[in-house]
């Protein structure tokens, strides 16, 4: 597979970065930036990773199926992650989610039509003080309402 | 920056650069006394060091609460192995956000943190590991490096001492179980995230099966300060058996929700009406968790004298924890609150061990019943029973972290349950509430 320069030099560092003989612990950095540039855990990608940190495809593929924020289908361009944990509950992001479920027509873990914008309802995000939270991608939201998150959502499917 | 205005209560020791220009480049670092309790260290004995981690009675951060300095003798310097530091930056404990805060603006008081416990065990590489979600954190820090190596900060023969470090980010690919150390340890190592059973302990058999220092962002950055300072003024600051500040996150329904740098033993109901300013609308406090989902809650009777520290809440049967206070008011329903803590638990059991996969599931599929009013009578009981026969089952904290807030739930909050029988709908629905 060919990769940016940026990701290829991304690699290369990671590959340095323990010690001989333990590549295989580059693979799950390795998996989450690539997914950020090709959009997710593809067969190719698996098959890709598994050659370059010395490991089988069936081995990767044993450790991705662990991880929730690695994918085997494409998300939307913008990923919205809602989070309900305790202290977003706290602040109704529950009802934050519904209300972003019935605005995109899609639910947990859906694309919309264009591709444009998926939803994602998220464990604790580490933005419990600043109720309640989302993230696109990798931004974070504060403090959001319905009337927030309108704006945004319009704004992101424009781009 | 900071998502919170200060409060004037705060002990600011952690948190003393946040809000100035620039927090986080080297520069500011090395203008405020940055680096410079490195080079006293660089200049004592590894003992020396490790003798002023204990007097200084700094306890893990992460939530257990382990002394760092003891865990730091633990580790068998002369072993011909590498060692190794390692940072637990996983921070997803529901209701704590704090190593974000320290990493995103004093990325340089972490890395100070990391070579002082460099040079206390002859660890000469380390990781920072942070969760994947924290990517602009894992940005900050990769920044931070760089500077770090380019001033000569990091790398070999730092500032002429002879001593070499070599310091990566690492970055989680979402794993609440990655917080864990032992599972931290798997997945550093290109795994899943499964608990090792101990002993041996990541002292002796850590990352990469060398001995390891893994410690909470928190208490590395504690190690600058101490270091500098002298362990007894650190210790002063806080209670005879835990020195110094704790950030505490302030969650929930709270009127200045906020990550504070407080004193341990801190009073809580001024902790609840001074620096949070009371509870939101007016309302009355219901339920107070002191340090993240997995603590036991305590009802607004038990909070009557309580001080943010690990004996004063050990004595009310909680934990201190990670910081993460969650405040609930008198409008928040009790069962509801469970099933979304059991919810999560169940999402992030990673498997391993049956009590906790099974345990999490079964509760989650009860308290679900429950608050859509379709319980009955024994599952109140049942839920209480399926929880305490988790506890201590499992090779990790998680199963426990699921069993401990449930039983405490049901423990003091009965009626709330006996309020959802017989289809009733919930008591407690309302609007969305965006005060």
């Amino acid at each position: 597979m060919t990769f940016s320069p940026e990701l290829e030099a991304r690699f290369d560092k990671l590959l340095k970065s323990y010690p001989a003989g333990r590549q295989r612990s580059a693979m799950i950095p390795m998996l989450l930036y690539a997914q950020d540039e090709i959009g997710c855990v593809s067969d190719e990608l698996i098959d890709e990773v598994a050659q370059r940190v010395g490991v089988t495809p069936m081995q990767v593929n044993e450790v991705m199926s662990y991880y929730s924020m690695l994918h085997r289908k494409p998300l939307g361009k913008y990923h919205v992650q809602v989070c309900t944990n305790i202290s977003c509950l706290l602040h109704d992001g529950d009802k934050l989610y519904e209300h972003a479920c019935k605005k995109l027509g899609i639910g947990h873990k859906g694309v919309t039509a264009d591709g444009q914008i998926s939803l994602e309802e998220v464990e604790c995000m580490g933005a419990c003080s600043w109720a309640p939270a989302i993230q696109v991608n990798y931004d974070f939201h504060h403090f959001v309402t319905p009337e927030k998150l309108d704006q945004l959502l319009d704004g992101l499917k424009e781009k | 920056m900071l998502y919170n205005e200060p409060s004037p209560l705060e002990t600011k020791v952690l948190t003393r650069r946040f809000g100035m220009p620039n927090s986080a480049s080297i520069d500011t670092y090395l203008a405020t006394e940055g680096y410079q309790a490195f080079r006293k260290a660089a200049g004592m004995k590894p003992e020396q060091i490790i003798e002023e981690m204990k007097i200084s009675n700094l306890r893990g951060r992460g939530g257990a609460g382990f002394p760092a300095g003891m865990k730091w003798s633990f580790v068998p310097r002369t072993s011909p192995k590498p060692k190794y530091i390692v940072v637990n930056g996983d921070e997803s404990e529901p209701g704590t956000c704090k190593d974000r805060v320290l990493m995103e603006n004093d990325p340089h008081q972490l890395i100070e943190g990391v070579l002082i416990a460099g040079l206390a065990v002859d660890a000469h590489a380390g990781y920072i590991y942070i969760r994947g979600e924290y990517r602009y954190l894992i940005e900050i820090m990769e920044k931070a490096i760089a500077e770090a190596y380019e001033k000569g900060w990091l790398g070999k023969n730092i500032q002429g001492t002879g001593f070499d470090f070599e310091l990566y980010t690492h970055t989680g690919a979402g794993a609440y179980e990655c917080g864990e150390e032992s599972a931290l340890l798997e997945s550093i190592e290109g795994k899943r995230g499964i608990p090792r059973i101990r002993p041996p302990f990541p002292a002796v058999v850590g990352a990469f099966q060398c001995p390891t220092v893994l410690n909470n962002v928190e208490t590395y950055c504690a190690a600058p300060a101490i270091l500098r300072d002298g362990g007894a003024a650190y210790a002063a600051l806080g209670v005879p058996k835990a020195g110094g500040t704790k950030m505490t996150c302030l969650t929930g329904h709270i009127n200045k929700p906020g990550v504070y740098e407080l004193k341990l033993g801190f009073p809580v109901k001024q902790m609840i009406e001074e620096v949070g300013g009371g509870i939101r609308l007016g309302r009355k406090l219901k339920a107070f968790v002191p340090g993240g989902s997995s603590c036991p809650v305590l009802t607004a009777a038990e909070v009557e004298g309580a001080t943010m520290d690990y004996d004063s809440m050990s004595s009310r049967k909680t934990m201190l924890g990670s910081g993460g206070v969650i405040i609930m008011d008198d409008h928040t329903c009790m069962v509801k609150a469970a099933l979304r803590i059991m919810r999560f638990y169940a999402h992030e059991s990673c498997g391993w061990c049956i009590p906790c996969r099974e345990g999490t599931t079964w509760l989650k599929k009860i308290l679900e019943r429950f608050h859509q009013g379709g319980g009955t009578r024994g599952d109140i009981n049942l839920i209480g029973d399926i929880a305490k026969n988790m506890l201590g089952r499992t090779f990790c904290p998680l199963g426990d972290a699921a069993a401990m807030p449930t039983i405490s739930i049901v423990e003091k909050f009965r009626s709330e349950f006996e309020d959802h029988l017989n289809g009733k709908p919930c008591p407690y629905e309302h609007e969305m509430v965006t005060a």
